[in-house]
């Protein structure tokens, strides 16, 4: 009875110290994200631009609306032509059975979400080119003082080049060796996911080339008293202990990529997010400009999610680190 | 007969910012086949230098290291190190941490064998029921043991033991001595430990080396350590000859070992009985 009333009071403020953490960590966000949206609606109604006023937060709402709206009549539209065509085809293969009837593909234009899809694409496809790239390279500097100063200049001159830079040399280079009678990518594609490897390329590698020289020596030594082979060294060993830095690396390196990606896109006139917020630039009205608003909001959501998808994966790989 | 491993005039300087220091000089030794030595000596003498450069992790600066009629020129896992911190590698299990040399090792045998090999040796030292845990959900001594079952299970020619038991509190050092003198009692390979605790050397070893002071250490006496196996620590402490052997080791490290070695036939050949 006695402990009973004694746990009470302590458990009540528990929760509330629980509860108070709780509305300091919502509460304060959700106040500057009103505040946030307060002022720009507040700008909305006073700045004027060439084509009336800069929309607002219900201004972006209804686009959304109007966006996802327009993407589920683009799929009714190419179901419908795809129900036509199969009739076609039904009808002239009864007619001629032997005749060769040539499918078509939809060419409809791509909807905000299509895009949106599209840029996630060609981002993994950079990423990807990126790691395969910047892992081994990372481990040989890392493993090799010599390898290390050799590939140092290059990574200081290049690293701090910018996507604008990369892109046309990527777009000629593409476009004079990748011609093949049946593309499998676009080029537009292949110039975007190239310029984003290049420039995502780096944080990997510095990261990768420390993670791997800063091992500790204890377990080299295990890995020489057994005298592993290169690779099972490598395999075994200097990978394990150095993936939290490598994480870290291909972290830093999406969030780059994503980045990268826009500019390239726009440039590059890949069907991605950067086109579609070119194109809506270029038809200049006050309904665009609200669109591109939904974009720059999509891109920063889909970096967030991005970031914390790799900060996921980051920490699954961080053993404990008392456990020498 | 030559011995199992003589190091023999090994000297071993490092060069610093200050200048080149001499930390060891002219260590001598010799070991003759399943013999267990303790290493004695004061913090930072060099005792870890003279075993790594035994398990091939260093080489020696002058002198050579001969074991079973070979140059150490490099490590190799016929010598089983335990090292000061275990250091496994922590995103292995304890039987990934010792299965990862015994598969190096006895790559010809069946996985099956080797299977058996990795749980015997993880049982013998007492993890039979947390071999699939890694080191960060295991405690420093059950870390510890898996550190001696890795060597052990690779049966090697040679034993070399850094402080094994330096960071753990008494109650489980004196547990793990018991338990690296059985496995050491099953096939009595010889063994080289570093430790500073004069009471674990005397109740493990059969000669006491004991370090002079650095820089430029070297074998100041050798103690020989004459109780019969198996031996019991009960026993042991009720033995005034133990207090003897005692006496004459702390007298060493408190007055003697600053002392440095005189010069003249060595003394590790002069207590081996060869000058
Ligand atoms: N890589 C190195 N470079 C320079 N000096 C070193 C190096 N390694 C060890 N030393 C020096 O050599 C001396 C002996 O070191 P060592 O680790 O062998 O001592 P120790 O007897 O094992 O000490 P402890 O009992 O504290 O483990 C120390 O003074 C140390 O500073
Ligand atoms: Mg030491």
């Amino acid at each position: 009875m006695n402990e009973a009333s004694n746990a009470l009071p302590s458990l009540r403020s528990r929760l509330d110290a629980l509860a108070v953490a709780g509305v300091r960590n919502l509460g304060i966000p959700l106040v500057a994200i009103a505040i946030f949206v307060g002022a720009w609606s507040l700008a909305a109604r006073t700045i004027q631009v060439s084509f009336g006023s800069l929309p607002g937060p219900a201004a972006v709402a209804t686009e959304i609306g109007h966006l996802w709206q327009d993407h589920q009549a683009e799929r009714a539209r190419e179901q419908a032509f795809y129900e036509r065509q199969a009739e076609r085809k039904k009808a002239f293969l009864e007619k001629n059975p032997a005749g060769e009837w040539k499918e078509r593909k939809y060419a409809g234009r791509p909807t905000f979400f299509d895009q949106i899809g599209t840029s996630l694409k060609t981002v993994f496809t950079g990423f990807v080119i990126a790691s395969l790239i910047a892992v081994p390279l990372g481990v040989l500097c890392g493993l090799s003082k010599t390898f290390n100063l050799a590939v140092n200049p290059f990574v200081q001159l290049f690293k701090p080049v910018s996507p604008l830079a990369w892109l046309p040399i990527v777009m000629i280079l593409v476009s004079a060796l990748y011609n093949p009678a049946h593309p499998l990518f676009e080029k537009a594609f292949l110039s975007s996911a190239i310029t984003v490897a290049l420039c995502s390329l780096w944080p990997t590698l510095i990261n990768t080339a420390l993670g791997v020289s800063s091992i500790d020596q204890d377990y080299l030594n295990v890995a020489r008293v057994l005298r592993l082979g290169w690779f099972a060294k490598v395999w075994k060993i200097v990978l394990p202990a150095s993936l939290p830095l490598i994480f870290t690396g291909l972290r830093l390196s999406l969030g780059v990529g994503w980045m990268v990606l826009i500019a390239a896109e726009m440039l590059a006139q890949n069907p991605g997010l950067g086109k579609f917020v070119w194109d809506m630039f270029q038809n200049g009205s006050s309904q665009t400009l609200a669109q591109i608003e939904v974009a720059v909001l999509v891109i920063g959501l889909i970096g967030f999610a991005l970031d914390r998808a790799m900060l996921a994966l980051q920490r699954a790989v961080s053993f404990g680190s008392q456990a020498r | 007969m030559s011995a199992f491993l003589d190091i023999s005039y090994i000297t071993k300087t490092y060069g610093a910012k200050s200048g080149p220091v001499t930390v060891v000089r002219e260590f001598n030794l010799r070991v003759n086949r399943g013999e267990f030595i303790a290493l004695i000596g004061h913090s930072g003498c060099g005792k870890s230098t003279v075993l790594s450069m035994v398990a091939g992790l260093q080489a020696p600066t002058t002198g050579a290291i001969i074991l079973d009629g070979k140059e150490v020129t490099d490590a190799g896992p016929d010598r089983g190190v335990v090292f000061q911190s275990p250091c496994l590698l922590p995103w292995r299990t304890a039987y990934e941490n010792v299965a990862l040399g015994v598969d190096q090792v006895f790559f010809t045998s069946s996985r099956a064998d080797r299977r058996a090999i990795v749980e015997y040796y993880l049982s013998v030292v007492g993890l039979a029921d947390s071999m699939h845990k890694r080191p960060a959900e295991l405690s420093q001594g059950m870390r510890q043991r898996v550190g001696i079952a890795r060597a052990f299970a690779l049966s090697p020619k040679m034993l070399l033991l850094d402080e094994p038991f330096g960071m753990l509190d008494s109650l489980t050092r004196f547990e793990l001595q018991g338990v690296l003198l059985d496995l050491w009692q099953r096939d009595r390979t010889t063994a080289l430990m570093v430790t500073h605790d004069v009471d674990e050397a005397l109740f493990l070893a059969d000669r006491v080396v004991m370090m002079t002071n650095g820089p430029e250490a070297g074998v100041g006496e050798i103690l020989e350590v004459d109780f019969p196996r198996p031996r019991d620590r009960g026993t042991l402490l009720e033995d005034p000859h133990f207090y003897e052997l005692r006496e004459n080791l702390i007298g060493f490290l408190n007055e003697r070992s600053h002392r440095k070695p005189v010069a003249g036939p060595p003394p590790s050949l002069v207590a081996a009985g060869y000058a």
